[in-house]
C-alpha cells in the first residue's frame, strides 16, 4: 500500500498519467542575486530525471522548489497536477506526504536515534507503534542497515547516514523521490552502493525520481543499469541499451542548457556541454 | 564596494520586525490548535526549569544579601535600619527577582535555543522537518515558548523567596536585626499591585527569551560561523529587550496601581 490509497485525488491523478512535475518559466533569486532564470521543464510519471550542472548552479534550490520549501519569485510550478501557488499551507503539507526527499548532507535529526529518525513521518501520522516498528525494520533492511537501528546519527559514517536518510524518505512509500546529491562527499565504493540502492528503489517501487549528482558516472549507471530482484543485485541492461525512462536536465548559471535523453546528451554538439561531460 | 544606504538599512529593520511579529503570532496561535507536542513541552520545561534552578537560587540569594547590606548602610544614616526588611522585600519582588531571573535564563536559554535551532537550520534539519510534514514553528518554537513562560514565572517566585531569605540571613547574622521584625515589615509593606507587577514581568521575560532565541535560530545562515553570530546576537537582543520591557511594564503598573 502506498500513501495514494488514502488520497482519492492522488489515485485519480496517477490514473490520468499526466506529468508529475511541471515548471513554467520559474525564476528565483536571493538578496537580488538571480539563482534560477526562466526554467521550464516537465518530469513524466515513472521518469528518472537526472539534474547535472556545476556547483552553485541552483540545483538544490530547484529541488526545494518542487517540494514547496521555497517559493518562486516568478513563474509557477505544478506537482501531481496541482499548482503550488494555489495551495494553502495545509494542502502543501498533504502534498509532501507523497514526496520523499534525501537532503545533500542527509539532514538527519541528530537528537534522536536512527529508529526515530526513520519513523518520524509515521509517528507524526499517528500510525500504531507496532506497525511503525515493523515498517522501520522493513526499510532499514531495504537499505541494509538493520544493525544500526539503535545508533545516533553522530555515530554513523557518511554512507550510513545517507542510507538512513533514504530509508526515512521511502518509509511513506512516496510517489515522487527527490535525491539531492546522494553520493556527494562519499568515497567511490560507498557511492556505488548508494547508487545501487537508488536503482533498486526505482525498479522495485516504480516511483518517479529526481536526482542531483555531480558524478557523471553515477548518472550513466542509472541510465544503463537495472535491478535484478531474483539475484538481488544490480546488472547492466543487456545489449548496451539505455533505460528509456531516464532523462537529463543540465543547469548552468541558473538556466537550462540541456533537457533530453541519455543518447541526446552523449551525442550533443554543444561545445560547453561536451566539455562538461568529458 | 557596498555603500551604506540608510534606506536599505531601514527596510531591513522593518522587515525583521515584521518577521519577528509574524513568528510570535504563529507561535501563539499554535497553542490553540492541534497537533500539540506535549512531550516536547515537558522536555523543554525540564531543561529550562531544572537546569536553571541552581543559578536562579544562587543569584536570588546573594542579591538579597547584597541588598540588605547596602540598604542597611544608607538607612543607618536616617536611623531607620529597621526598615531593611521592607526595602529588601519590595526591591526583590517588584524589580530584582523578575529582572535578574529573566537575565539569567536569557543568558542560559536564549543562547541554547538560538544555537540549537540555528544548527538545525544550517544542516537542513528544519527543511527536512518540513519535508516530512511537520511545521517547525509548531514543533520547536511553540513548546519552547510555553515551557519558558511557565518556567520563568515559577523560577521568579523561587528567586524572590531566595532573595528575601538572603536578605534575612544578612539582617540577622551580620546586622544583628530581629528576624521576626524583618519579615513582618517586609510582609506589611507589600500591596496587591506589587505582587501583580512582580508576576507580570516574568511572563514578558519568558516570552522574549523564547521568541528571540527561536527567531535568531530560525534565520541563521552561513554555516557554523553563522550559528555563533546568531547566538551572540540573540542573547544581546533578549537581554536588552527584557530590561526595556521591564521599564515599560513598571511604568504601566505605576499608572494602574499608583506605586
Ligand atoms: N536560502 C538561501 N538564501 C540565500 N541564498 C541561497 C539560499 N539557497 C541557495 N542560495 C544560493 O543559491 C545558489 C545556488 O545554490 P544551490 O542550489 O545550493 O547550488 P547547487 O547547484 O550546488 O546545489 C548559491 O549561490 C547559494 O548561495
Ligand atoms: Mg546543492
Amino acid at each position: 500500500m502506498t500513501a495514494t490509497a488514502e488520497n482519492p485525488w492522488m489515485a485519480e491523478f496517477l490514473s490520468r498519467g499526466g506529468p508529475m512535475v511541471e515548471f513554467e518559466n520559474v525564476s528565483i533569486g536571493f538578496e537580488g542575486n538571480p539563482v534560477l532564470r526562466d526554467i521550464s521543464f516537465q518530469v513524466a510519471l515513472g521518469e528518472t530525471r537526472i539534474l547535472l550542472g556545476p556547483a552553485g548552479g541552483g540545483k538544490s534550490v530547484l529541488m526545494k522548489l518542487v517540494n514547496g520549501l521555497l517559493m518562486p519569485d516568478r513563474g509557477r510550478i505544478r506537482v501531481f497536477g496541482r499548482w503550488l501557488n494555489e495551495m494553502n499551507e495545509d494542502e502543501i503539507f498533504q502534498m509532501r506526504a507523497h514526496i520523499g526527499m534525501v537532503f545533500q548532507e542527509s539532514a538527519l535529526f541528530d537528537s534522536i536515534n536512527v529508529e526515530d529518525n526513520v519513523a518520524y513521518r509515521l509517528e507524526e501520522d499517528h500510525v500504531p507503534p507496532q506497525e511503525i516498528h515493523e515498517r522501520v525494520l522493513e526499510v532499514l533492511r531495504f537499505v541494509d542497515l538493520e544493525e544500526a537501528i539503535e545508533k545516533f546519527p553522530a555515530e554513523l559514517s557518511g554512507g550510513m547516514r545517507r542510507r538512513v536518510s533514504i530509508a526515512r524518505a521511502i518509509i511513506g512509500r512516496p510517489e515522487l523521490l527527490l535525491y539531492d546529491s546522494p553520493t556527494g562527499g562519499l568515497d567511490p565504493i560507498t557511492s556505488s552502493t548508494i547508487i545501487e540502492l537508488v536503482v533498486k528503489q526505482r525498479d522495485v517501487s516504480g516511483a518517479t525520481c529526481l536526482l542531483i549528482t555531480h558524478r557523471l558516472q553515477d548518472a550513466f549507471t542509472l541510465a544503463t543499469h537495472r535491478f535484478n530482484l531474483r539475484e538481488n543485485r544490480m546488472e547492466p541492461i543487456p545489449n548496451h541499451r539505455v533505460d528509456p525512462g531516464t532523462r537529463f536536465l543540465v543547469l548552468n548559471e541558473g538556466r537550462v542548457v540541456f533537457d533530453g535523453t541519455t543518447l541526446e546528451l552523449t551525442h550533443t554538439e554543444d561545445p560547453w556541454l561536451r566539455e562538461f561531460i568529458q | 564596494m557596498r555603500i551604506f544606504s540608510p534606506e536599505a538599512y531601514a527596510k531591513s529593520v522593518v522587515a525583521s520586525v515584521q518577521e519577528y511579529s509574524l513568528l510570535c503570532a504563529r507561535a501563539v496561535a499554535n497553542i490553540f490548535s492541534r497537533p500539540r507536542y506535549m512531550a516536547d513541552i515537558y522536555a523543554q520545561m525540564d531543561s529550562i526549569g531544572a537546569g536553571s534552578l541552581p543559578i536562579v537560587v544562587l543569584t536570588g540569594f546573594f542579591t538579597g544579601c547584597v541588598l540588605a547590606l547596602q540598604s542597611a548602610v544608607n538607612l543607618k544614616v536616617f536611623g531607620a535600619v529597621n526598615m531593611t526588611g521592607e526595602l529588601v522585600t519590595l526591591a526583590m519582588i517588584k524589580e530584582l527577582g523578575p529582572v535578574l531571573t529573566g537575565l539569567m535564563i536569557s543568558g542560559r536559554n536564549t543562547s541554547g535555543m538560538a544555537s540549537e535551532l540555528g544548527s538545525m537550520n544550517v544542516t537542513e534539519q528544519l527543511d527536512a522537518m518540513r519535508a516530512l510534514g511537520t511545521d517547525p514553528i509548531r514543533k520547536l518554537v511553540t513548546p519552547r515558548l510555553v515551557a519558558t513562560v511557565v518556567m520563568v514565572f515559577f523560577l521568579t517566585i523561587i528567586s524572590d523567596a531566595c532573595g528575601v531569605g538572603g536578605g534575612a540571613f544578612v539582617a540577622v547574622y551580620m546586622l544583628k536585626l530581629n528576624a521576626a521584625q524583618f519579615f513582618h515589615t517586609g510582609y506589611m509593606s507589600l500591596e496587591h499591585g506589587d505582587i501583580v507587577e512582580g508576576l507580570v514581568k516574568p511572563v514578558f521575560s519568558g516570552f522574549i527569551i523564547a521568541t528571540i532565541g527561536c527567531y535568531y535560530g530560525l534565520r541563521t545562515t552561513g554555516g557554523t560561523r553563522g550559528v555563533g553570530q546568531a547566538t551572540t546576537q540573540a542573547v544581546v537582543s533578549s537581554s536588552v529587550l527584557i530590561i526595556l520591557v521591564d521599564f515599560l511594564v513598571t511604568q504601566l503598573m505605576i499608572g494602574i496601581f499608583g506605586r
